[in-house]
């Protein structure tokens, strides 16, 4: 008797070799095109050439950058998702918008990236465990594809879901921690600000898998564990989704995860940050409001108790 | 006899140091991740917790085998407990803070899980300073009471250790269940020595 432990491919979704490839390279192509243009503003920290707030900032070396991830679908360990990562199929990747929109549909990813013109920005990057890192994101903002697709007068937030792919994700498949698929939340307004973006480069190139690949999400004044990765479905709702960090432990980990030295973690502060890339003997970095884009995004909070709405 | 037990002492205490020596080299060959100063603050931390367990392990292994040679070990091992511990202290003053004593305040203030590391180190330090015979003969009866401590040491360094984690637990829940079971072991020991000394008792007198 044979026992099928998984459901045969059928020949017919099996990716042709040489589209396979061609995928690859139309990626590749796109963020090279965009390095060229872009790359020194962070190869020589060119001020003039800022194309956004904070683009001053010294990217954090890319090793350290691709070797430090909190992904617990694979491990808990934050230096052995590299390697974990590596079976994870990122090709071909489709992304679905449903929900409060006029426009649902599901898009081939190299489609959805014929029609952006990706950026690169410079963002810092503080998680909720007090480490810090800047990183050169490759991608575009978010809001462009949530217009694409046309949002209802009724869609008050948006719910990303990640990839749920056991056969390749040891903690999902064995049900580790959390609760699986991974899913983050945003305001509507939060989402459209031009702040936030959906990355799919790092560094001049594609993203590593362990950083998110194909396709994630970064709200640079948002502790990391908001910025989703490996995302497969975009829902526009009208109700606050339950997210998947605020379910495990919500006096910990609130909906808005705002950076706030003021507002301490319950078991430890967040009034510094080590950042990834300091020497020995150097002080923790002072941790700003908003990680330092307080200018930009403090409107959307105005007149919210931030203790409250944490 | 006397010569081989104190070389096989003299051994230990160098073996003890080995950690440090690895330490040493992992630094010196940058090997140590993307966020070395955490890894070696917690890599710190871990032994002297090790260190604590092990120095709590001496009294069921020495009742186990019913014999009582090993308090020189007991002692020997408590001051690793405490030397790490320092290490791992200052490690947080100066290689993470490089002694900015405002960011170090709010740190200590507002984070619950450094509240029991230093609940920690305060007894470890206590017990370490009075660690040798002549303060054990000075401070008499008072000496085994205020040794009695390490098992809140314990206890407090384990909860340090879940505390300000997010994920792997793995680790922490190792210590604890060691914890448990040497704890556990003494708590037998008790138990049964109080039924013994009842059975003792005369009948009918209380």
């Amino acid at each position: 008797m044979i026992i099928k432990t998984q459901k045969e491919i059928p020949s017919s979704e099996i990716t042709d070799l040489t589209v396979f490839k061609a995928r690859r390279r139309f990626i590749k192509t796109v963020l090279a095109s965009v390095v060229g243009a872009t790359m020194p503003v962070w190869a020589d920290n060119n001020k003039s050439r800022t194309l956004l707030p904070n683009n001053a900032l010294v990217p954090t070396p890319i090793e350290l950058v691709k070797n430090y991830t909190n992904y617990y679908e694979f491990t808990l360990n934050k230096e052995d998702s590299t390697k974990l990562a590596q079976n994870f199929v990122t090709d071909p990747w489709s992304l679905e918008i449903s929900g409060e929109v006029e426009k649902a549909g599901i898009y081939h990813l190299e489609d959805i990236l014929r029609q952006q013109t990706l950026e690169e920005r410079i963002y810092r990057f503080r998680c909720v465990e007090a480490w810090s890192m800047v990183v050169p994101w490759m991608g575009f903002s978010l809001g462009n594809i949530l217009k694409m697709a046309k949002p209802l007068s009724t869609a008050q937030f948006v719910k990303f879901t990640a990839i749920y792919q056991p056969e390749t994700m040891p903690n999902q498949r064995n049900n580790v921690m959390l609760q699986w698929p991974y899913v983050e939340g945003l305001r509507i307004d939060e989402a459209m600000h031009p702040l936030t973006m959906l990355a799919v480069g790092m560094y001049g190139d594609t993203l590593p898998k362990q950083n998110g690949a194909p396709l994630r999400l970064v709200v640079p004044w948002k502790y990391g564990f908001k910025s989703i990765k490996a995302i497969v479905k975009i829902e526009l709702l009208k109700k606050a989704p339950i997210t998947t960090w605020n379910k495990s432990a919500p006096n910990e980990y609130g909906f808005y995860a705002n950076v706030n030295p003021a507002v301490t973690h319950p078991r430890w502060s967040q009034n510094s940050e080590r950042q990834l890339g300091s020497g020995f003997f150097t002080a923790r970095r002072q941790t700003e409001l908003f990680n330092g884009y307080s200018e930009q995004v403090a409107d959307l909070y105005r007149d919210m108790d931030l203790r409250h709405f944490f | 006899m006397a010569w081989r037990i104190k070389k096989a002492w003299l051994l230990t205490l160098i073996i003890c140091l080995i950690p440090l020596l690895w330490l040493f080299i992992d630094v010196a060959l940058n090997n140590l991740g993307s966020n070395p100063i955490q890894a070696l603050h917690i890599r710190l931390g871990d032994w002297s917790l090790r260190f604590l367990c092990l120095t709590l392990a001496i009294t069921p292994i020495q009742t186990i085998m019913r014999w009582r040679g090993m308090a020189d070990y007991r002692q020997l091992f408590g001051m690793y407990a405490f030397f790490y511990a320092t290490l791992h202290l200052l490690v947080y003053l100066l290689v993470d803070h490089n002694l900015e004593w405002s960011l170090i305040g709010t740190d200590i203030i507002e984070s619950p899980y450094i509240w029991f590391g230093l609940l920690a180190y305060i007894i470890v330090f206590l017990l370490g300073i009075t660690s040798s015979k002549l303060a054990k003969k000075w401070l008499g009866k008072t000496w085994k009471k205020l040794h009695r401590f390490i098992y809140i040491a314990a206890g407090a360094a384990v909860i340090h250790y879940f505390w300000q984690l997010k994920g792997n637990l793995a680790e922490p829940l190792l210590y604890v269940i060691t914890l448990f079971l040497l704890l556990g072991f003494r708590m037998l020991i008790w138990a049964t020595n109080l039924k013994l000394n009842k059975m003792m008792l005369p009948k009918g007198r209380k």
